[in-house]
């Protein structure tokens, strides 16, 4: 199998897990897909410096792009988004997705569901995006 | 570049996200029941998709940029503590999300 493929394969996995098994539908919540769009920026910043560095290095024939085992890739381009190989996003979808699902479903299950995430401190901003409740 | 470039990349990863457990009252790494149980399963299926890609040559690593230390005969210390750290992040991001916007995800009472 390709690195596509089970990237596939596991964000299925992951839907099956948070909708059908689990039941937690996580993928349905507003706050899920603002903290992914945060994680997923953060994902490019540090895979970027793994894939850049080629500290992390991958072969082709596992790949939808180039070769680029052992030169630098492209930021974007040629099957790479931010340096990394764009599989890696379903490899960290995946990941962030069966996290957090498996964590509510044990909250519902009463496994230390309390505290409750508390309010941010007062000088957190208010409105707009990142901001608190006016 | 180190033989501790990758380790560092995952302290990063670590201090970028710990304070939201502080200054935002995520309340992630106090309940540590919760997090050990549900960060087994999610470093099972990873440490199995690990061993395929390593084992087929998907992925490798730069062995001047990272500690050599080799776990269960395949896996890379890093990659153990990637598969830990980052739902760690995930985790910590989600519940800050939660305390500012103060939403409900259906666990709570």
């Amino acid at each position: 199998m390709t690195y596509i493929q089970i990237g596939i394969i596991y964000c299925l996995l992951a839907f099956v897990l948070d909708f059908y098994i689990l039941k937690t539908k996580v993928l349905k919540l507003r706050m899920f897909w603002l903290s992914y769009v945060i994680v997923l920026f953060f994902q490019f910043v540090t895979n970027g410096i793994l894939t850049k560095n080629l500290i992390v290095r991958y072969n082709d024939f596992a790949l939808i792009g180039g070769d680029y085992s052992d030169k630098t890739p492209p930021m974007i381009g040629d099957g790479r988004l931010f340096y990394a190989p764009v599989e890696d996003v379903f490899f960290g979808f995946s990941m962030i997705v069966m996290t957090i699902s498996i964590w509510i479903w044990l909250g519902r299950k009463n496994i230390q569901r309390e505290p409750y995430s508390e309010s941010p401190p007062k000088w957190w901003p208010k409105g707009h995006w990142y901001g608190t409740k006016k | 570049m180190s033989k501790f470039s990758y380790l560092g990349v995952l302290a990063f990863i670590l201090f970028g996200t710990v304070w939201l457990e502080i200054i935002l009252q995520a309340r992630v790494l106090r309940k540590l029941k919760r997090l050990v149980l549900t960060i087994t399963p999610v470093v099972i299926l990873f440490v199995i998709w690990d061993y395929y890609a390593i084992t087929n040559n998907h992925w490798f690593f730069d062995e001047t940029k990272v500690t050599g230390i080799t776990l269960i005969g395949f896996l890379p210390l890093e990659e153990l503590l990637f598969f830990i750290i980052v739902p760690i992040a995930a985790l910590l991001s989600f519940e800050a999300v939660r305390s500012i916007k103060q939403e409900k995800a259906g666990d709570e009472k």
